[in-house]
């Protein structure tokens, strides 16, 4: 189980490097200059931000020397578009961005395997169809709709849930549950389709012929199999929560970290989006390893130390 | 009173397609103690007639018309879930085909067993669980306190089996459901089964069920036997009495068209010899007896005495200490490699227009060495001769001309075709690779006659795989192996998907195209019996090596190893 | 003796072709998505000029003139909406198109090769799914609208094309190619697990052992036997697709103004929903209901042809 782990690591290791060089490459491959965007500065201001940022070295200096600063000092650079270190861009907005993704990932949990499970164990009866077209609206509908309506009905009517802002503890309910609303559809998708799967095979047979309750048959035998699509599932769309949550942070007024992310691409900010780039690719690289772990854990034939590559 | 008691049992399955009387009104009894067999072939019926009685069918397709199930005075058809609850897993427990797919394989295996205790009776789990380990060991799992705690995947066929038995007898059940046990399992390890269950019935008293296609088993372990085909019962009666004494015709057939060792036959007799089957619109069967079976079976038991092929003939192929070995997936972050010798120095010779069978159980190479000779496999050493030509060391192109000379039959027809080829596409396929024929319509006729030369006709050219049978499916096969008009086929367990009738029938064209063609025949299975119908000589394997090879009469008269000699003695026998 | 009275059997695709005909809710969305794909590009060329600018009529409600009112600009509703979804839908379709093309072909050589070629070409998808797709977006938007007005002119000159045309296409044309350029990386996966399961199959043995070379067992045995999952799951990609253009318009990174897809339609009338909500609903509901067709659609594919597939 430690190997493999250490395994895993390793591995991801190999693909932080390659994702840092692909980022490195983007990010100077963009045309325009980081000072551009803000008002118009003049070219010795230029020269000096330059060389200030160690942007003036050759290009395979500059590629040596991000990482060995991030190792030797924690240091991810600058933001030339915000001049704040990067780092405490970074420990200031994730924190943020982590209650919003845990508050959308319970959202999701608590809605869409629920009635995943009704749907299968109801499998072709009016429960099964309304619930699966329900789940069809949270994926059809957009993030930048579902907010909008949300905040015109809900907020504007509800006391004490404000439309937009993040200061009091009700504050993360609507973001994080627009956040979440698509993840649940698709889980609630995903786990009546394994539940299904596993219901129709033999061993669920056997468990009926020893006159176990349907619950039982449901809770015991058929759900540590039924849910495995979806733990596959949740790792990385965690992750893809957490990077990707720029729309419902700009429509709520969250400063999480996904809003840093684009708008460094937009303001040709290079140390902020490799840092938050990394960030991002290290946080997918940690949850497809706890989706692997977990899934270990459901299923003993995928157990660690057989590696199927 | 009989324990359990059926009568006039109806169960159809309604469907789209139409209505299929699965079961149509049979009856028969169980009582205490007695172990009796139901004998059918797919389709028979007899699966379904458990499922029935204990509630196990799917209801939306399936409905059980009519009739009447009586267990311990109690009727079970129409009974409340809940009561019939109460009845599955603690005095009706039932047992399954194929282990591995009837266990829960996320689950370890003394949760499983245990279940039923703590379903269905009140007391704490460990107690329970004691209880679950006596059974385990009583089956015959040594080591049971350590091994129950594994997941079954880590299991044996052999060993799964008997796990799910001590999980159906763990409550002391009255009556037993044992549906196929042994039939996914190798013949050593089905005798012992079979041993266990028997000494169970005597110890614990249970009643047993025992369904099974193999006529052999039955005869073996049950009191009392049930024949059943399409949904019938066409025949019951004590084991000796069925036997002996058959009188319906299908029973006959069945009985005659296995090739068991003393068959005096070149060609076996079929169902069809003996049996008519008319079907109607509604799904109902009407069955009669054919009035020249006598004589059919006169003309072939004398064409027997007629067969007797060369001995001196030239030497085919010759394998010399082949080996086939493969290393596991291992290295960073996992096991350390291991190898794997799957063949391990075989050597064999065979003549032109002779059968060569290799028989073994589950594991023993005899399929690696099948495709190592033909080098679907790399061999890792040894050398192939074919024709007096090395293939060992060969490239690909060279060794394309030779496809045409050695062919092979798998196992499982429905894998075997493409399932999105029409029958005609496939047969034409390797004639216009290989330039076979001289043009279109050349090619066309001769897709034709193959077709008519393994028994089907040319209306099937447009179908799908999928729309034909198992046994139409092997045809098939056989058609599109003979389009490359090959001299030499490997027969890789072939049959051993197969019902009885339809596995006669299927040996019977691989006769017949042998006598026409003088094809030579490398034939792998591990059921002794059809091996020895089949071959001139026969080699027998164990973990990757050749243990004995004689000429087949004399190794089944008077085998020389003691491996030999334990396969011989665990095949289910059923002289009366 | 001749073929002559051979009937015609029943392939896998007719059976599930039938079958898909019995169900009510896929048959449905196909007529929903027929009609959508009609609206947009044929209705649409009947229609007013979506950029005509009517200042003095701004926020109609619907009329015999503007069926669905007008905008925030006075521009037609309507005709907006089809011309948005001729691009919603364009962007869809031709992102799939490509993304099936690379991943198919991709993950039947991975699958099919296996071992060591097998393990790197896989690591190389891992590695692209873990990128962050945003940042490749906008990076290519940028390197590439350079490009794009340069080869937008050349083609007015060298091919006398319609220069607004023109201008929309090669404005577009960026998205697809980025949106392509990742989505085939899952298809690949899927398709290399059907091929390395497919490979071990007896009729692919069949094949090699009658001789035949690798690349026709690839081709013709192989391949079509994936197109089963991938018509599933390209059916599935598509409205991903559009619902990817219209996020990415909905940040300013994808189609420009003035050409209107649904993804601006949206953001548009997000601005104005408090007191014309029918600027955001009515393209709303055009949109989710395409989305909603496309995913039953293939809800009903998968329905349909995973039965007989499991048959063999």
């Amino acid at each position: 189980m430690f190997r493999f782990i250490l395994g895993r690591l390793l591995q991801g290791l190999l693909v932080l490097l390659a994702l840092y060089t692909i980022t490195f490459f983007l990010a100077k491959a963009m045309p325009g200059e980081p000072f551009t965007t803000e008002k118009n500065v003049s070219e010795t201001t230029k020269q000096y931000l330059r060389k200030l940022y160690g942007l003036e070295k050759p290009l395979w200096q500059q590629y040596i020397i991000y990482p060995s600063k991030i190792i030797s000092a924690g240091d991810f650079g600058v933001s030339t578009s915000k001049g704040r270190p990067v780092k405490d861009i970074i420990s200031q907005s994730f924190p943020v961005s982590l209650v919003l993704g845990l508050g959308a990932l319970t959202f999701a949990i608590g809605i869409g395997v629920p009635i995943g499970i009704i749907s299968a164990v109801r499998r072709n009866s009016w429960v099964d169809w309304s619930l699966m077209a329900v789940a069809m609206v949270g994926i059809c509908v957009p993030a930048f709709t579902v907010g909008p309506l949300l905040q015109i009905l809900v907020a504007a009517n509800v006391p004490g849930l404000k439309v937009a802002g993040w200061g009091s503890p009700l504050d993360f309910l609507l973001p994080a549950f627009t956040l979440g609303l698509v993840s649940a559809a698709y889980l609630a998708r995903l786990t009546r389709g394994g539940l299904l799967e596993i219901l129709s095979q033999d061993f669920i047979r056997t468990a009926h012929s020893k006159g176990l309750s349907p619950t039982r048959v449901i809770l015991k035998h058929a759900l540590r199999g039924g849910l495995l699509p979806s733990v596959a599932y949740l790792g990385p769309a965690f992750a893809a929560m957490i990077s990707g949550s720029f729309i419902v942070e700009t429509i709520f007024q969250v400063p999480g970290m996904g809003q840093h992310f684009v708008n460094a691409a937009i303001a040709r900010d290079e140390f902020l989006l490799m840092g938050v780039a990394l960030f991002f690719g290290f946080l997918i690289i940690l949850m497809n390893l706890a989706s692997d772990i977990l899934t270990g854990l459901l299923d003993p034939r995928v157990r660690i130390g057989k590696e199927a590559s | 009173m009989p324990l359990l008691d059926v009568q006039n049992l109806k169960t159809y399955f309604h469907t789209r397609a139409g209505t299929t009387r699965a079961v149509d009104d049979i009856s028969f009894s169980l009582e205490k103690g007695e172990i009796v067999g139901v004998v059918g072939e797919s389709g028979s019926g007899k699966s379904v007639t458990c499922h029935s009685i204990l509630g196990l069918l799917p209801q939306p397709p399936a409905r059980v018309e009519g009739g009447s199930v009586t267990f311990d005075g109690d009727e079970l058809i129409g009974l409340d879930p809940l009561l019939l609850r109460a009845v599955r897993g603690r005095r009706i427990s039932m047992i399954f085909q194929d282990p591995m797919s009837c266990l829960n394989p996320y689950l370890r295996i003394l949760d499983q067993v245990a279940e039923p205790i703590l379903v269905h009776e009140d007391v704490s789990r460990e107690e329970a669980e004691s209880r679950a380990l006596e059974m385990l060991k009583k089956v015959g799992i040594r080591d049971a306190e350590k091994r129950a705690n594994s997941f079954p995947h880590v299991f044996s066929g052999g060993m799964r089996q008997r796990a799910m038995i001590a999980m159906a007898l763990v409550t002391k059940p009255d009556v037993l459901f044992a549906d196929e046990p042994t039939t996914a399992l190798d013949v050593t390890v089905q005798a012992r089964i079979l041993q266990i269950l028997r000494d169970l019935r005597d110890e614990l008293g249970v009643a047993v069920l025992f369904i099974t296609h193999d006529l052999g088993v039955v005869a073996e372990v049950a009191d009392r036997v049930v024949v059943m085909y399409r949904g019938k019962v066409v025949e019951q009666g004590t084991v000796r009495e069925l036997f002996k004494n058959p009188s319906h015709p299908y029973v006959k057939g069945l009985l005659a068209c296995r090739p068991s060792f003393e068959t005096k036959y070149h060609i076996l007799p079929t169902v069809e010899d003996f049996l008519e089957t008319k079907t109607a619109s509604d799904g109902s069967v009407t069955l009669r007896e054919r009035s020249d079976a006598a004589q059919r079976l006169e003309k072939l038991e004398s064409d027997g005495d007629l067969e007797g092929a060369s001995d001196s003939s030239a030497l085919l192929l010759e394998v010399k200490d082949l080996k086939v070995h493969f290393r596991s997936v291992g290295g960073f972050g996992g096991k350390p490699r291991e190898v794997v010798k799957a063949v391990d120095g075989v050597s064999l010779n065979i003549h032109k227009g002779r059968t060569l069978g290799l028989v073994g159980e589950s594991g023993c190479g005899k399929t690696t060495t099948g495709r190592a000779i033909l080098q679907l496999i790399c061999p890792t050493s040894g050398n192939v001769t074919y024709a007096g030509v090395s293939l060992s060391g060969l490239a690909a192109e060279e060794i394309r001309p030779f496809r045409k000379r050695m062919q092979i039959i798998f196992q499982d027809p429905y894998a075997s075709l493409n399932p999105r080829m029409t029958i005609e596409q496939a047969l034409l396929e390797p004639m216009n690779f290989h330039n076979i024929g001289s043009g279109r319509e050349d090619r066309r006729a001769r897709v034709v006659s193959l077709l008519e030369e393994v028994g089907l006709s040319s209306s099937h050219l447009r179908r799908y795989p999928h729309e034909f049978s198992g046994g139409q499916r092997q045809r098939l096969c056989v058609a599109r192996a003979l389009t490359v008009e090959p001299e030499f086929i490997v027969c890789d367990e072939c049959v051993s998907a197969m019902d009885v009738s339809v596995q006669a029938q299927v040996l019977n064209l691989l006769r017949e195209l042998q006598d026409r063609r003088g094809l030579t025949y490398l034939f792998i299975s591990h059921d002794l019996s059809v091996v020895k119908f089949v071959s001139d000589e026969v080699a027998v394997m164990q973990a990757g090596r050749i243990v004995e090879q004689n000429d087949a009469e004399q190794l089944y008269r008077n085998p020389v190893n003691d491996y030999t000699r334990q396969l011989l003695d665990a095949v289910p026998q059923s002289d009366f | 003796m001749s073929a002559k009275n051979a009937q015609a059997g029943s392939s896998l695709w007719r059976d599930a072709w039938l079958r898909m005909g019995r169900n009510k809710a896929a048959m449905a969305s196909l007529a929903v998505f027929t009609l959508m794909v009609f609206l947009c590009f044929v209705m649409a060329w009947f229609c007013k000029d979506p950029n005509a600018v009517t200042l003095t009529n701004k926020f109609a409600p619907p009329s015999g003139d503007h069926w669905m009112g007008t905008d925030a600009l006075g521009r037609d509703l309507f005709s907006r909406i089809l011309y948005g979804g001729q691009i919603s839908i364009l962007v869809g379709l031709v992102a799939t198109a490509v993304s099936v093309c690379i991943g198919v072909s991709y993950g039947a050589l991975s699958g099919f090769a296996g071992g060591r070629i097998d393990a790197t070409m896989m690591r190389v998808v891992d590695t692209l799914l873990s990128i962050p797709f945003l940042v490749v977006v906008i990076v290519l938007q940028a390197v590439l609208s350079d490009w794009s007005s340069d080869t937008s002119s050349w083609i007015v000159t060298h091919w006398k094309w319609d220069k607004t045309f023109t201008d929309r296409l090669t404005n577009i044309v960026p998205l697809f190619f980025a949106l392509g350029l990742f989505g085939w990386l899952t298809l690949a996966r899927i398709v290399r697990a059907q091929v390395m399961s497919l490979k071990e199959r007896e009729f692919v043995e069949a094949a090699r052992a009658l001789g035949y070379n690798r690349f026709r067992i690839l081709v013709r045995h192989i391949i079509p036997n994936t197109l089963g999952p991938t018509v599933v799951y390209a059916t599935l990609t598509v409205p991903g697709f559009i619902m990817y253009e219209a996020t990415l318009s909905y940040l300013g990174l994808g189609v420009e103004a003035p050409n209107s897809s649904w993804g601006i339609l949206i953001k548009e009338g997000a601005n104005f929903m408090e007191t014309h909500p029918g600027l955001l609903l009515i393209p709303g509901i055009f949109f989710s209901l395409t989305l909603f067709s496309l995913n039953f659609l293939g809800d009903g594919l998968r329905d349909a042809l995973d039965v007989k597939a499991s048959k063999d």
